[in-house]
């Protein structure tokens, strides 16, 4: 509205800037799902921008040994495939590791006890004896392999990485720690909005101070009770039925604050007349103020949502790092340490555990948007 | 399948336990005082008695769980601060001697300062820029939701996409970390960008700052279309430049948004923790408040009574934000 007038010069930059950052933005997170779905020999030679032009890599080949050999106008031959029937192009090769890209394909290599190699451009060799071998000879070969995509690393995380007992883990964890706090905060949100006692004031202030305040202070006292009750009922301190009070606990103040915040915003007329009309504030509460408070509720379960799912101390604090019980944060951590070099499993891992967020993300982003709107502290 | 089936099951008992205490406990306070077929005098009784019980059965639960979960804590940590490292004997002073005394608070303090001041100010920045101009775009919403995606990854999800795009490779091979390839296309030499003292701490907050540009820009942008346009207009009118629209009429409107932006992010700043644990955990001089206190948590067994010095320090940096925060939310009220 303000550019309009100034020629498209500087809307033009406008546009570019954007563009600029908005590729500034979102380059990390395609760079990690194009790696996690590349070829893992692939992704660890070249940067994963490079992922459509094909990649040169140098390898050794073992031919097999005289088991395999054939007799051929009485001399030893030996043939097959380096690339063992993958897609590709020899481009170079030789027959020591000094030298491993002594020859070109189709040249005649020969060993100094008279061995002949013959390699082809498809990785079709032939070596040649006046000898039996008595074991496999070493082939050095230099390949440009064209680009290839493959889900192999995803099914290589979820098997035998863990990663899809950590993601029912994850799904247990969040579920419930989305649910619970909603009907709570909502109950505790009408009084707070709409019901007249004494100390509401202050009630008030207290949640919208608790909002501000560090899980940390939180941890270690709970840690405490929280073995205290496992040890005086006989259970393990560590359980789910703990980690969603504890969620529930901390998500609170937020929800009680987004609630009361649009439940105060509600029209005052319908309250009085439903009162009026002789209904008791839970009635009022069931029929009238839940159904209208849609909206708000759906912003408050996306955030906690996103942030049960997201969260690592928590879940670190009060489930464990057992193996059964890890949830996804928790896991990824732990491949970091123990995986760190491996990209195509830290990526693969990595894009299973955003994976969920992103789609409730792009699908439910508008109420998102609102309950950001309300949520932050006017 | 049986674990989910089991979390089913505990999830639809948790609910319906739930609203079972409310239905229950309001239907009971109905029937011990009823309010319909007796006496006038009476049913005026009752109904005073139910309107003063009832707000507390509806708050009840919540007032529970936030007593239990987060007001005992602050005061029991307070407490357990004085207490040795099992948290039984008393120590006195002893770890407050010990936490200002330790190379490891300081660099820590040093550095929890410069993400307070570097996160907040560049995602604010950030966020405002990109506000203003994709209201001006046709592909501006694309662009805004594009930029407001990191917010739905968690921070480890973070870490190990911007671990990626740090990576060092050794010798002659090839970088396959975006930044190194970029530094050695421009003909210089690739770096382990985690490892170099201090400057590591701003490849760190990057992450943060990556995470936190879409919550400031969706803010800001709801605000900056809260400006009437009969205000730009007189702007407009009067020969205001683009510029000066832009910092003399449209920042000062929202400068109350900007401030929440602000302290939003300053608080989330001081409580996260898993980037550095990701990233360094706390190596090559990359502490930060919020990774010592969890360590000192679990390392050799654990410390409660230094972990909890520690978070008393994160704490006392945000009670002023705190205090701002009851203080704003007050006046609102009186306003209504």
């Amino acid at each position: 509205m303000v550019t309009s007038n100034k020629g498209s010069a500087l809307n033009l930059v406008v546009h570019a800037t954007v563009l600029f950052l908005v590729i500034m933005w979102t380059i990390p997170t395609a760079g990690l799902f194009i790696s996690s779905i590349r070829d893992k020999d692939q992704l660890s030679v070249s940067g994963w921008w490079t992922a459509l032009s094909a990649s040169e890599q140098q390898k050794v080949y073992r031919t097999a040994g005289a088991e395999s050999e054939i007799q051929e106008n009485g001399v030893y031959v030996l043939r097959g495939n380096l690339l063992e029937g993958g897609s590709g192009e020899v481009t170079k090769f030789g027959i020591s590791s000094l030298k491993p890209e002594a020859f070109a394909p189709g040249q005649e290599a020969k060993s100094r006890r008279d061995v002949r190699f013959k390699v082809m451009e498809n990785g079709d060799y032939e070596v040649i004896s006046e000898k039996s071998f008595r074991r496999g000879v070493r082939i050095f070969y230099t390949a440009e392999i064209p680009p290839r995509f493959t889900l192999d690393n995803y099914r290589t995380v979820m098997s035998s990485e863990g990663l899809g007992q950590s993601f029912i883990n994850s799904l247990t964890v969040t579920i419930p720690a989305t649910v619970i706090p909603i009907l709570i905060a909502a109950f505790a949100a009408y009084a707070l909005a709409w019901m007249k006692f004494p100390g509401r004031a202050l009630l008030i202030a207290g949640v919208v101070g608790l909002l501000v305040v560090p899980l940390q202070m939180s941890l270690i006292p709970l840690l405490t009770v929280y073995s205290k009750i496992g040890a005086f009922f006989g259970v393990d301190a560590k359980g789910y039925v703990g980690i969603w009070l504890a969620h529930t606990g901390f998500g609170l103040p937020l929800a009680i604050y987004l609630l009361r915040n649009y439940i105060s915003g509600l029209p005052g007329e319908i309250i009085e007349s439903a009162r009026v009309d002789g209904a008791s504030d839970f009635v009022i509460f069931r029929k009238i103020i839940l159904p209208l408070s849609f909206p708000a509720l759906a912003s408050f379960a996306i955030f906690q949502f996103l942030w049960v799912w997201n969260d690592l101390l928590i879940a670190t604090v009060f489930l464990g790092n057992t193996e059964e019980s890890l949830v996804l944060t928790g896991r990824l951590r732990e491949l970091l340490g123990s995986r760190g070099g491996n990209w195509e499993i830290l990526t693969a891992s990595a894009f299973i555990t955003i994976i969920i967020p992103l789609c409730v993300f792009f699908g439910l982003q508008r109420y998102l948007v609102r309950g950001l709107l309300a949520g932050s502290v006017k | 399948m049986g674990q989910l089936a089991i979390a089913f099951v505990t999830m639809t008992l948790g609910v319906l336990a739930c609203a079972g205490y409310f239905y229950g406990s309001n239907a009971l306070l109905d029937s011990i005082f009823p309010s319909k077929n007796r006496p006038a005098e009476v049913i005026a009784r009752n109904l005073r008695i139910v309107n003063q019980v009832r707000p507390w059965l509806f708050l009840g639960p919540a007032l529970l769980l936030l007593v239990f979960y987060l007001f005992y804590p602050v005061v029991q940590s307070a407490i357990l601060s004085f207490y040795g490292r099992t948290g039984e004997e008393f120590v006195g002073f002893a770890n407050y001697i010990w936490l200002f005394q330790s190379g490891e608070f300081l660099e820590s303090f040093r550095n929890n300062m410069l993400w307070l001041i570097v996160v907040p100010t560049l995602s604010t920045f950030f966020g405002l820029i990109i506000a203003t101009m994709t209201d001006r775009i046709w592909w501006g919403n694309i662009a805004k939701s594009l930029i407001f995606m990191p917010m739905a990854i968690s921070f480890i999800g973070a870490s190990i996409i911007w671990k990626f795009i740090y990576e060092y490779r050794s010798g002659g091979d090839e970088q396959i970390g975006l930044l190194n390839a970029l530094v050695v296309f421009f003909g210089g030499e690739p770096q382990t960008w985690i490892q170099i003292p201090f400057w590591n701490n701003f490849f760190l907050m990057i992450i943060l700052v990556w995470i936190q540009t879409g919550f400031a820009m969706v803010i800001l942008s709801a605000a900056l279309r809260g400006i009437p346009d009969e205000t730009i207009e007189a702007a407009v009118l009067d020969g205001a430049s683009g510029l000066q629209i832009f910092f003399r009429i449209m920042v000062p409107q929202i400068w109350g948004t900007i401030a929440v932006v602000w302290t939003t992010i300053t608080i989330l700043v001081l409580k996260v923790f898993d980037i550095v644990l990701a990233m360094t955990n706390g190596q090559w001089g990359t502490q930060v408040l919020a990774n010592q206190m969890f360590s000192w948590l679990f390392q050799g067994g654990g410390d409660y009574g230094r972990s909890a010095v520690i978070a008393l320090v994160i704490m006392a940096l945000v009670v002023p934000i705190m205090v701002w925060n009851i203080k704003n939310a007050n006046a609102e009220m009186e306003g209504r």
